[in-house]
């Protein structure tokens, strides 16, 4: 496939290998329908009187009609990523927005421009879009086109238009006081389900990602002491005669042992850890998801009450309802479509992560 | 190796009991005991099975029994005793004397030093052993008769103590630094190999918790849940793995120890040649400067500076009768002195050709049993690595069908 060839050679860090391919693009529908590909690369910083920002390359490749060009090549920085993000929750307050990599990860202590940071950032946001493109509905909206194509100056003016961040988070605030009273108590039962599963869920995942971080650590504690294991080896040989070659033996063996066991760690870090990453990430913007659906419904259960009480003004309420219900409806079936479409991807992910760390033990052992 | 003992008996350190009692200073204390059975092996063959006598011993009698061997054959390397305390543990072992696992250890340790002694050519024989396994009363009054302590030489203990040797021979001054080598790279290596099997304890360990949690994450999933119970009994069972790999281990780390420790004994062998050597060029010198003395006496030339001289000068000239009592007193002992040398020289030179013998017979025994031991710990990897393969590949089974 020469398109795919072609997306390969813009990004280096991309690794060939077809398993990881997969990884990197889920292909849903099979390659052959796939008709956007974006990819996220070229980390670039720059420096100005007042800060300091690092901005990605995004590459686009297309065969749809809606697009004027076929290719597009822009440069964005996280705060754009965060703005798109925003405009899609916005437009779509039940549909599974997939998760950003968080600003400033503080535990780690990472260096806000170190290049590990910037890389594994990369490779998030590079996610990130190809989720948004992979979704059957969200990759048709008109923020994420605008994001993909725009000029600098484009994006920036686009940007000033829609409802202010301000305006937005106030109606935040007054949903989630809404929603503490009232959305429990008409909530179908299938929402109050995936509610349940996403606790436990959320739980499981983030224990998880704590025991792969321990994992990570306790390996390369074990690599640096077996750094110091393969040479005292070699030393003694130095002052044996018919052993000597035996110890030599062992010597380089430990050492293969040693350069094994980076590559599991490499395995760990490139593949299990940011995927469990993100589904800890998932699970806060599901739970999220859910609270917003119970806002919606809130919303209408309040006007049914109102209404109960208030005989008069019968129309103008009713048309009213008559949205909300609307909008109820659509915001429920929405998040199913979309549930089990994130399910089915969690799954595929989980199995082939997974599957891909055992693969990477089994190489580990026969070295 | 025709005719040792081990060949006409087996010997073996079969259980270790707690006991108490009271000890030389009439206190209360705990201590282990060990059984040592012994059964002749020359009836087996006409197919009788030959009655097993069997004694305790403690530790400290162990001891004794080593030091005993050390002082009366100071030119054989005399097999080392498994460690008084535990050493170069990793966290899982406990340091204590009493936990099961050491006494174990130790069991094994102390019947493969009665298995060396008793294969040994020249300590098969002697009669103190063979009274320390057949004869459980008044073995230690035995031991004390010899009188062996007395010809302890405490120089020997002294660990800090050098001699300026002029003439020492060669191949025991490189001997000595190779045994000095050889235990500072054994133990270097114990030490690293206690920390690697830590780390390597708590890598497999936390993929126990992977166990727990799939477990509890299956409860709630439909399709996921069978293949992610599956794979957490698997990350159990590779979690649990660890425990049976690394006391196997330990079994190679002993065997590294015992060699640790039989650097100490080849040492002893190269200082007990130092001190030979010593004490032969000390007496030759004392034997020198006494002709030399007896030289000025009958010349009545004082060709070197002494306080005598200068006090005979300054209280007068002795008479020729005490001068010729002097050279008679000196005569004699310049002859005794001549006899010393000649016996000593002879000593030394005996010493040096059976110490040597007995090393070759160690560097043998050494290369031979270190190379199993290297090639043993090799197997343990692959065996170790083979489980590893079994395991994830049946854990990668239950992923895929997630």
């Amino acid at each position: 496939d020469t398109s795919l060839a072609e997306v390969n050679s813009f990004s280096p860090s991309v690794p060939i290998s077809p398993s990881s391919m997969i990884n990197q693009y889920k292909f849903e529908d099979g390659p052959e329908l796939r008709d956007l590909f974006i990819t996220v690369d070229d980390p670039e910083s720059h420096i100005t009187a007042i800060e300091t920002f690092i901005t990605y390359r995004v590459v686009t490749k297309t065969t749809r009609g809606e697009f004027d060009s076929s290719e597009y090549e822009v440069r964005r920085r996280y705060q754009d990523f965060l703005w798109l993000k925003s405009r899609l929750e916005e437009a779509h307050p039940t549909l599974i927005i997939p998760p950003l990599p968080e600003k400033f990860i503080m535990k780690g202590m990472v260096e806000r421009f170190s290049d590990e940071f910037i890389e594994t950032r990369r490779k998030a946001l590079h996610k990130f879009l190809n989720r948004i493109a992979d979704h059957p509905t969200l990759t048709f909206n008109e923020d994420f086109k605008i994001f993909l194509t725009a000029q600098a100056w484009e994006l920036s003016s686009h940007k000033k238009q829609g409802p202010g961040l301000l305006s937005r988070m106030g109606q935040t605030v007054r949903a989630v006081a809404s929603s503490v009273r009232g959305a429990v108590k008409n909530r179908p039962e299938m929402f109050t389900e995936m509610n349940n599963y996403m606790e436990t869920f959320s739980q499981k995942i983030n224990l998880l990602d704590k025991i792969a971080h321990r994992i990570y650590k306790e390996e390369r504690d074990y690599f640096n002491e077996m750094k110091e294991y393969g040479p005292i080896h070699t030393l003694w040989s130095a002052s044996e005669e018919d052993i000597a070659d035996s110890l030599k033996g062992i010597a380089s063996c430990i050492d293969r042992c040693c350069r094994a066991t980076e590559k599991r760690m490499a395995g760990l870090s490139e593949h299990l850890l940011p995927i469990l990453h993100e589904y800890v990430l998932y699970s806060e913007i599901l739970m999220g998801v859910l609270k917003r659906r119970d806002q919606i419904q809130g919303e209408l259960d309040s006007k049914v009450d109102a209404l109960a009480n208030k005989k008069t003004e019968k129309d103008q309420f009713s048309e009213e309802i008559g949205r909300l219900e609307d909008k109820v409806e659509h915001a429920n079936n929405a998040l199913k479509a979309d549930w089990d479409r994130w399910k089915q991807n969690m799954q595929w992910d989980m199995r082939s992560t997974f599957t891909n760390v055992a693969e990477n033990n089994l190489r580990y052992y026969e070295e | 190796m025709e005719d040792c003992l081990a060949k006409k008996m087996e010997i073996t350190v079969s259980e270790a009991e707690k006991r108490t009692g009271r000890n030389a200073m009439n206190i209360q204390e705990t201590y282990t005991a060990y059984l040592i059975e012994t059964r002749a092996v020359e009836s087996q063959i006409e197919g009788q099975c030959a009655p097993v006598e069997s004694l305790w011993r403690r530790y400290s009698e162990f001891e004794l029994l080593r030091n005993y061997l050390s002082v009366t054959y100071p030119h054989i390397v005399v097999p080392p005793l498994p460690e008084k305390r535990a050493d170069f543990v990793w966290h899982k072992l406990s340091a204590d004397n009493m936990d099961p696992d050491f006494v174990e250890r130790r069991r094994i340790g102390l019947e493969n030093f009665l298995l060396r002694v008793a294969s040994h050519p020249v300590l098969c024989q002697d009669k103190i052993f063979y009274a320390f396994l057949m004869k459980e009363g008044g073995w230690k009054e035995m031991v004390n008769e010899t009188g062996f302590q007395l010809k302890a030489d405490s120089r020997l203990k002294a660990l800090n103590a050098t001699f300026r040797v002029k003439n020492p021979d060669k191949r025991f001054t490189e001997l000595k630094h190779y045994s000095d080598e050889l235990q500072s790279v054994i133990s270097h290596l114990l030490r690293v190999r206690a920390r690697v099997a830590d780390r390597l304890y708590g890598v497999y360990k936390v993929h126990g918790n992977y166990g727990r949690v799939f477990s509890e994450w299956s409860a709630i999933e439909k399709e996921m849940g069978d293949g992610l119970q599956s794979a957490g009994h698997h990350m159990d069972v590779y979690a649990a793995s660890i425990d049976d790999i690394l006391e196997e281990e330990e079994h190679y780390a002993d065997q590294l120890k015992e060699y640790l420790f039989y650097a100490e004994a080849l040492r002893a062998v190269c200082r007990k040649h130092e001190l030979m050597q010593y004490d032969l060029e000390m007496a030759a010198q004392d034997l020198t400067s006494k002709k030399q003395q007896c030289e000025e006496l009958a010349t009545g030339t004082v060709r070197t500076f002494s306080l005598k001289g200068m006090t005979s000068k300054l209280f007068g000239q002795e008479t020729p009768e005490q001068r010729e009592a002097k050279i008679k007193v000196l005569e004699e002992q310049i002859r005794e002195g001549e006899e010393q040398l000649k016996s000593k020289n002879l000593e030394g030179r005996d010493f040096v050709k059976s110490a040597w013998a007995d090393i070759e017979r160690f560097k043998e025994q050494k290369n031979h049993d270190l190379k199993e031991a290297l090639i043993s710990y090799a197997v343990m990897q692959i065996s170790m690595c083979k489980k590893g393969i079994q395991v994830w590949t049946n854990a990668k089974e239950c992923f895929s069908k997630m």
